[in-house]
């Protein structure tokens, strides 16, 4: 049966006719195209190559941005996407945070116009593969720390250094890489797969976003040309403004793996008997459905508030990292609670709530973890840097 | 050609239908747009496009799909959503189903189709709601034009001018040839992926099965197409019912069903107290 929403609140009169709409085909297309084919991939451990022209072909990817073949929507349409997709799986939601958010977002706000003209239409239909390299073997929740470096030469730039945990790397047609020059400055590259120097790495073994490709970087005297360079970027606010925009998405995403897990536990509970009645007439159980909807009711509305806040230029990044914090938080204890009240059901792939377990493990980590957004969050009302 | 297509909303049928008293409480309904109609908005795209020249989607479109629907100004969205699928424009008749009947929905249509004289109306075979399934028949006739009811496949004939269609009755499929102007009503192959050959598109052009998805791009032009709001008393129906609704009451309740022990008893129950053996 498709999926009919989680909405205790009537936050659906919240939106616009033309965000609904968004939110429905994109609620049909997951339903139709994606729930079938999840758990195959998910058991498998790959990634289905047919998705980015799929997403490319009803204008998913980039979504939010202006011009270049892309489709130019408000926020709040943007978080519903993202929403959809995760309900399926935070890998597949991954896949179009970091096309989006992460390489064309840069390439958008930092690029010259020939890299826009270069990249963003072939991306924003799906035809090439973006990846968005700050993370180190050594340096994640202190990326200011970060050793790969890129020394002028007389022609560009050559690339040193190892970047790790990077979504879509073997995949990818393109890297956003940050490097450190050698006035200290991060600065953005754009490296394109095949370059001499450049290798990628798979990272196997996962036991989450295991639909989602998940690769090192590899730099080794990679030589790149002047018009390599993201001539815009300047720092580590460059990398963290995308990371901004991607934080934005998966406060979106986060409800969707949410109100999947709520609503699989609702329905199991209310048809599984043991002494005689179904387990969702236990008050322990209710206790637990309950909270589940409270969570997804409060993530609801933060994310709802935090999009109209973007669309009038006045979200702040703090804002973005308690929606962040807050939504991923709750997402995976629900995730937590309907895995445990779907039994020994809940281990396997027939269900979903295992796999989004799984999943939410690594969205709490990626991103900012969950620490990191609290002390963003605890300087930004205290004043006081608790960081190091 | 310019087809006229029909869109209603209807409460989800997937939902449980509440009652307040003697008749069907409405608040809280999820209001979809009805499937069968949604098909022939989906007919339509395919009739007029040339899907093998990148023409789905609604890209280029030979000729004009206009969707019609009658009810509350909130049926807008539904409009919105056939625009976004392709749908060059829409029109909303303000009313109240709790004020219609088949009849005079007919009889509406026939005025528009006066007005906007279309080579084809195309709709839905019936509404999920209250499954009537009279209005094109009734349509049809007032028109005194052709008509073809359940089309599982259209096929345009050489010159433009007929359709062929194929119905699938007991004894196998019947193809009716109807010349244009006509209605049509269709029945859920339709959305079959080679349902429609409308002599541009490749003969062998597979659709995905279903209506289409309405792309991000398709959304936004939406938003520029015009619906065209008018009412009854505009269009000169006067309000004549002809059906009379007496009373609404749910299905009886399902009594709870027995266990058999064996398949004796099973044949003695037919047998003597179902009575069909
Ligand atoms: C599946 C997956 C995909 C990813 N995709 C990408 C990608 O595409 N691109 C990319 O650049 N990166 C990506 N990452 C990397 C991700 O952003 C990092 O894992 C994250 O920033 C955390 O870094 P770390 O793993 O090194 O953990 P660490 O920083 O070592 O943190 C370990 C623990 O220490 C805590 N901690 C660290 N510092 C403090 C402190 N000051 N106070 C309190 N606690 C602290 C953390 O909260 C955490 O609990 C991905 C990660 C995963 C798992």
């Amino acid at each position: 049966m498709s999926f009919r929403g989680v909405d205790y609140y009537a936050t659906d009169e919240l939106l616009t006719d033309e965000e609904r709409l968004i939110r429905d085909t994109f609620r049909r297309f997951v339903d139709d195209e994606l729930m079938p084919i999840v758990a195959g991939h998910f058991r498998a451990g790959t990634f289905p190559r047919e998705l980015p022209a799929r997403l490319g072909e009803l204008g998913a990817l980039g979504a939010s941005l202006q011009g270049y073949g892309c489709a130019g929507l408000g926020p709040v349409a943007y978080g519903l996407i993202m929403q959809e997709l995760e309900r399926c799986d935070s890998g597949f939601r991954s896949f179009a945070s970091v096309q989006g958010s992460l390489v064309m977002y840069p390439i958008h706000s930092y690029g010259t116009e020939e890299q826009k003209q270069r990249w963003l239409p072939a991306m924003a239909a799906g035809r090439a593969i973006g990846c968005f390299g700050l993370t180190e073997p050594d340096f994640g929740s202190n990326p200011s720390g970060m050793r790969t470096t890129a020394t002028r030469t007389n022609t560009g730039w050559v690339l040193n250094g190892e970047k790790r945990w990077i979504t879509s790397g073997g995949l990818a047609d393109v890297a956003v890489v940050w490097a450190r020059t050698s006035e200290g400055e991060i600065r953005g590259f754009l490296v394109e797969r095949g370059t001499k120097g450049f290798a990628t790495h798979d990272i196997e073994g996962k036991f989450s976003l295991r639909a989602s490709v998940t690769s090192e970087l590899i730099f080794e005297d990679c030589h790149l040309p002047e018009s390599a360079i993201l001539p815009g970027s300047g720092g580590l606010k460059s990398p963290l403004s995308c990371l901004n925009q991607a934080r934005y998405g998966i406060s979106w995403g986060a409800v969707g793996a949410a109100m999947a897990c709520y609503e699989e536990a609702l329905s199991y509970t209310k048809e599984r008997v043991q002494f005689r009645r179904p387990i969702a007439g236990y008050q322990l159980v209710q206790a637990k459905l309950v909270g589940m909807l409270e969570d997804i009711t409060n993530s609801q509305l933060l994310a709802w508030r935090l999009g109209r806040l973007k669309e009038a230029g006045r979200a702040r990044p703090q804002q973005v990292s308690l929606a962040k914090r807050h939504n991923v938080r709750v997402a995976l204890e629900a995730a937590r609670t309907a895995r445990d009240l779907l039994g020994a059901n809940g281990v396997t792939d027939e269900y979903q709530a295992g796999r989004h377990m799984c999943n939410l493990e690594s969205v709490f980590t990626y991103e900012g973890t969950d620490h990191i957004h609290t002390l963003i969050l605890g300087q930004d009302i205290t004043g006081i840097n608790a960081f190091e | 050609m310019k087809i006229l297509v029909t869109l209603k909303r209807v409460p989800d049928p997937e939902q449980k239908v509440k009652f307040k008293g003697d008749a069907i409480d409405f608040t809280g309904v999820n209001w979809v747009p009805n499937q069968f109609d949604e098909y022939a908005v989906e007919a339509a795209l395919r009739l007029t496009e040339n899907a093998s020249a990148g023409g789905a989607g609604g890209a280029v479109r030979d000729g004009e799909v206009v969707v019609v629907s009658i009810g509350p100004k909130e049926v807008a969205q539904q409009l919105r959503a056939a625009l976004a699928m392709g749908a060059d424009r829409a029109i909303l008749i303000d009313g109240d189903d709790g004020a219609l009947d088949a009849e005079m929905v007919a009889r509406t249509l026939v005025k528009l189709v006066e007005q906007e004289k279309p080579d084809l109306l195309l709709m839905g075979k019936l509404a999920a709601d209250s499954e009537n399934n009279q209005v094109g028949q009734l349509a049809a006739g007032y028109l005194h034009w052709p008509q073809a009811t359940f089309a599982a496949t259209i096929q345009a004939a050489e010159d433009g001018k007929a359709l062929d269609v194929g119905r699938e009755v007991d004894s196998g499929v019947e193809i009716k040839r109807v010349t244009l102007p006509a209605v049509v009503t269709v029945d859920l192959r339709i959305i079959a992926p080679q349902a429609i050959k409308n002599g541009k598109t490749a003969p062998d052009h597979a659709y995905p099965e279903g209506p289409r998805y309405a792309s991000l791009k398709g959304i936004m032009a939406a938003k520029k197409k015009p619906i065209t709001e008018t009412a009854l008393a505009t269009l000169g129906i006067a309000p004549s019912l002809r059906v009379k609704t007496t009373a609404v009451t749910a299905p009886p309740a399902r009594k709870a069903g027995v266990k058999v022990a064996s398949v004796e008893e099973l044949v003695a129950k037919l047998h003597n107290e179902a009575k069909v053996l």
